[in-house]
């Protein structure tokens, strides 16, 4: 057990490819914790959707030993948190589990949007923050302006930034410095009843689920059994032990240490992030504050393209699940496209990766719907409920009212673009609440309905700007909508999976486009094929492809039945990536589009 | 792939409305059309005895086993038949007629380029044996036959077809539509000008772009462009027309005869009846009782390259590179893919012969159910037809069918 005074718990602060990895690699580095040949770059971003994206979408954490110039050695505890607005519950309790913080900031870009929601994040949690400037060996790097908007736009005295830059390892020891100078050792009692911070919580195949804590009162011991106070859960430490970063076996944890536990957990969802451990025999009275659990936000309906491959996905999402608690599925049956899953997500950066990840860790080929909130539609006879499927929506005279979420949205954006984003927001139905700027950055907040930014706004948003503005948002209410379904029917049979929720203004503009994506996405055939658009019985938007006229080879005799033969079996295979709906044969590669259609 | 002889085998007596044929493949031209990608090749020299051997030697070998059936049909297809020796064509025939019994009314087709040079030949050819005559015309416009790399004018074209009139009673011509550029009034006049030499068959085929021919790498490079869907579909539907005016309705997609004018031997195929295949390339389709005596239906193709082809033979008895079962399901398909594209369709018979079932029975409920309400085809007591405007789209239809 350390002694808390020779303690210090901290995390990274930054945008996406500000430096972060880049740094934790370079302390990690300084203080010996791998072997040069041990390195490979970002370390901590183990899996290879992290490592290649450049995001962390797991919590770790890694204990440094480090020498100081004061002639003492300090356990430094770094703790990698998710980057990304979907996982801010997550990064809170990383949070949580430190007393500061480093603010990254690339001296070339300067504040971005997300950084800005951590950092207040980080306030928010008494953390004591210290700036650190990276990249200043680029030419663009420009670090007394930086520091000026780390003035104006946070608040924070910028004067005593760190000045480095992580690639060439040019400061690094600066900042251990100032982590062991400005951040304030934690406080705890080693005999008080334990209270342990739950941070995060994986699956290992060999150990099972793995449970990163943050000791704040009493000691932490293998052998002890343990309770979670949010379910109750009961558990046997089997391990106690730290990374270094490698896996180490420890004896116990005292208060202000970090590190992980295994008890023989089967799943994940009994390892609630936020939650607090204590010991089972002598449990503490309270819990530590602001544990919730994490609540999905977006929906969408996953499929495989194959139906053959159904088991393969509900196995797969799974096994999923066991490594990822925020994310929940259940079973759903699409007239169109057969039996799937619905899927509910924290964000639509999580949406992606998880789609990503079956994609490739798993192997599948999937049919996503598109991203839809939670509705809450109050009915006539009294009772509300939650909307997560556009395909659930109820008759509209069964209908009272229906609410949809709505976000605050923080946008960083150059001057010169601004024009562009207030258009984007006006359009998606925004309302601005406040406008500033910081140098020639403007900081925009505007009030939108969650449904128009799961529809494409973040691309649009990134094609305005050309890739300038940033952008973060939050859950703020529920508000009343003119929301109304509008389906889509092929040869006038409806196509569950096509149908979308939109407010009435955009219902015919939407399902105009979305018939016309049809038209050009389905081949013509021997029928008529008549496409529309309908809100209920009244049809707003109609395409038609008209039937093939010719279509038959001219010449075929007795040597060519072999060969016509294989042509109709090779289409047997592409067949099998066909739906039909009523008489007509839609390609998957049709859904697929169609449903993407936001991405131009 | 050496195959065995199907020699531990005895042929099924079945197909009787279907025929049986036997199809000769000679594989020599004397120069490759642009826009052909049957299995023909351009030699300096044939050596004509020792390739009649070798066609009488396979002849020998498929004879075994499938001469316990008249044969009803004999055609000489290419490259170009009319370059064999006369020698050699009656020799082939005298050997099928050595090892087969021969039907009353047998068919023996050559196929023909209509150059003065092979009409000279006309009346040997006809000494030989043979009895019906179908000539490459494929237009009656110099241009175009230039365009389509054809090595004979329009006029010589017409004085070869006057030959054949002489030699044959039955005799029948090709030509190829949907050229480039081509409209609805130039063919419809091209076409009149060809129903006025009589003739009581006429194949009629849109040019098709297929790969592997010169063709096909010009209309890669954006240099060759065919009729749009459209114009294509307008310019079949002229042919229908102009030809059931004439009083010489489509048959098959392809083909319009006078009624009993029909060519017998490609109708074994449609019908999906039994044909032996010899030569370099050659198919064929052998219905067999296999040692426990049950039905087999087998399917055999000979080497493709005419040198291997002959190697075989000398070596093997035999060029053959493929000979095996046809299970099931492939003969659904290729019984109906076949079949479909006659006007008569697939008769019930035929269901029952191949595949011991009815249409019903095979063939995917809601598939069938879509086409037919469509107008696309037709299922009644003694056939599933496609309707005319079902053959005008029958790829579509048969990948909704079958695939």
């Amino acid at each position: 057990m350390t002694d808390t005074s020779h303690i210090r718990n901290f995390a990274i602060i930054a945008h996406i490819d500000h430096g972060k990895s880049t740094l934790a690699d370079r302390l990690i580095q300084l203080c010996g914790g791998l072997t040069q040949r041990e390195m490979k770059a970002q370390v901590l971003d183990s899996m290879e959707i992290e490592r290649e994206r450049g995001i962390t979408i797991k919590a770790q954490a890694v204990r440094l030993t480090y020498p100081a110039q004061d002639g003492r050695t300090y356990t430094l505890n770094l703790i990698d948190t998710p980057g990304h607005v979907d996982f801010s519950y997550e990064v809170s309790r990383s949070l949580a589990a430190c007393e500061g913080s480093l603010l990254l900031v690339d001296a070339s870009q300067g504040v971005e949007a997300q950084t800005l929601a951590n950092v207040y994040l980080a306030l928010d949690a008494n953390h004591e923050i210290v700036p650190v400037l990276n990249k200043v060996d680029l030419p663009a790097a420009e670090p007394e302006r930086v520091k000026e908007q780390i003035e104006d736009v946070i608040g924070l005295d910028a004067s005593e930034a760190v000045i480095i830059s992580a690639k060439s390892g040019e400061g690094v020891a600066d900042v251990l410095e100032a982590l062991v100078k400005r951040l304030p050792p934690p406080q705890g009692d080693a005999t008080a009843p334990l209270k342990a911070l739950l941070v995060d919580s994986w699956y290992d195949a060999y150990l099972g689920v793995i449970t990163l804590v943050r000791v704040v009162d009493g000691t932490l011991k293998r052998g002890m059994r343990t309770r979670m106070m949010g379910n109750g859960a009961v558990h046997d430490v089997e391990k106690v032990g730290v990374f270094t970063p490698k896996m180490t076996d420890m004896a116990s944890l005292g208060p202000g240490e970090i590190g992980f536990i295994t008890a023989s957990i089967k799943s994940v969802a009994d390892c609630k992030v936020g939650d607090t451990i204590t010991e089972d025999r002598r449990p503490a009275t309270e819990a530590l504050p602001g544990f919730k659990p994490s609540v999905p936000v977006v929906f969408c309906g996953l499929f495989p393209v194959d139906a053959a491959a159904y088991e393969d996905l509900r196995d797969s999402l799974a096994k999923l699940a066991l490594n990822d608690s925020s994310f929940g599925y259940e079973a759903e049956t699409s007239a169109a496209l057969g039996f799937g899953f619905r899927c509910g997500f924290l964000g639509l950066l999580h949406l992606e990766i998880v789609q990503e990840r079956l994609t490739r860790e798993f192997d599948l080929d999937l049919i996503a719907t598109a991203p839809s909130v939670v509705y809450r539609v109050a009915l006539t006879k009294g009772a509300t409920i939650e909307l997560h499927n556009p395909a659930d929506m109820p008759d509209p005279m069964r209908i009272a009212g229906i609410e949809e979420p709505w976000i605050k949205a923080t946008i960083l954006v150059p001057d010169q673009h601004l024009g562009a984003i207030l258009k984007l927001c006006e359009d998606r139905r925004g309302e601005q609440i406040d406008l500033t700027y910081a140098g020639s950055r403007a900081m925009v907040t505007y009030h939108l309905p969650l449904n128009e930014v799961v529809f494409d706004f973040y691309d649009r948003l990134k094609s305005v700007s050309r890739g300038y503005a940033s952008f973060d948002y939050q859950i703020e209410e529920y508000r009343a909508g003119d929301l109304v379904k509008v389906s889509i029917l092929v040869n006038a049979e409806p196509v569950d999976s096509l149908s979308i929720i939109v407010h009435r203004a955009k219902a015919e503009a939407r399902g105009r486009v979305l018939c016309e994506r049809l038209k050009e996405l389905i081949p013509r055939q021997m029928f008529k094929i008549a496409i529309q658009a309908a809100i209920g019985g009244k049809v707003i938007a109609r395409e038609t492809i008209s039937a093939l006229r010719k279509d038959v080879t001219a010449k075929c005799y007795g040597g060519d039945v072999s060969r016509k033969r294989k042509l109709l079996d090779k289409q047997k295979k592409g067949k099998k990536r066909m739906r039909q709906v009523g008489n007509v044969e839609i390609p998957q590669s049709a859904f697929l589009a169609a449903l993407r259609m936001g991405d131009d | 792939m050496s195959a065995p002889a199907p020699a531990a085998t005895s042929q099924l007596q079945t197909a009787p409305g279907a025929g049986f044929g036997i199809y000769v493949h000679w594989p020599f031209c004397r120069a490759k059309c642009p826009y052909c990608d049957f299995n023909s090749h351009v030699r300096e020299t044939v050596d004509h005895a020792r390739w009649r051997r070798a066609l009488l030697a396979e002849l020998d070998h498929y004879a075994v086993g499938t001469n316990d059936q008249p044969v009803t049909s004999i055609f000489f297809g290419g490259g170009t038949p009319s370059l064999m020796a006369p020698e050699t064509v009656a020799a082939v025939i005298e050997r099928i007629a050595h090892h087969w019994p021969l039907a009353d009314d047998l068919e023996i087709t050559l196929e023909a380029n209509p150059t003065s040079v092979e009409a000279a030949g006309f009346a040997a050819f006809r000494a030989a044996g043979i009895t019906r005559v179908s000539l490459g015309v494929q237009a009656l416009d110099d241009a175009a036959l230039s365009f389509l790399g054809r090595q004979h004018s329009a006029h010589e074209a017409l004085a070869a077809v006057d030959v054949a009139r002489q030699h044959f009673s039955r005799w029948s011509f090709d030509m190829i539509y949907a050229r480039p550029e081509q409209t609805v009034a130039a063919w419809t006049a091209e076409l009149t000008r060809a129903l006025a030499e009589g003739p009581a068959h006429l194949s009629l085929y849109q040019l098709t772009i297929e790969e592997g021919t010169v063709f096909h790498g010009a209309w890669r490079r954006g240099e060759l462009a065919t009729p749009g869907e459209n114009r294509a579909a307008d310019l079949f539907e002229a042919t229908q027309d102009v030809l059931f005016a004439a009083g010489r309705p489509a048959y098959e997609i392809s083909n319009h005869a006078r009624p009993g004018e029909e060519c017998r031997h490609n109708l074994t195929y449609w019908r999906y009846g039994d044909y032996v295949g010899v030569g370099p390339g050659a198919h064929g389709r052998l219905s067999l009782r296999g040692d426990a005596g049950t039905p087999r239906k087998v399917a055999t193709r000979q080497h493709r390259a005419p040198e291997a082809w002959l190697a075989g033979v000398e070596s093997n008895g035999h060029g053959s590179r493929e000979h095996r079962d046809i299970e099931t399901p492939e003969r659904l398909t290729e019984m109906v893919m076949m079949g479909l594209r006659l006007r008569a369709g697939v008769e019930r018979t035929a269901f029952r012969r191949e595949l011991g079932a009815e249409p019903e029975d095979v063939l995917p409920a809601t598939a069938l159910r879509h086409l037919i309400e469509g107008g696309f085809l037709e299922l009644d007591a003694k056939a599933l037809r496609a309707t005319d405007t079902g053959r005008q789209r029958l790829d579509a239809l048969l990948a909704r069918l079958l695939a």
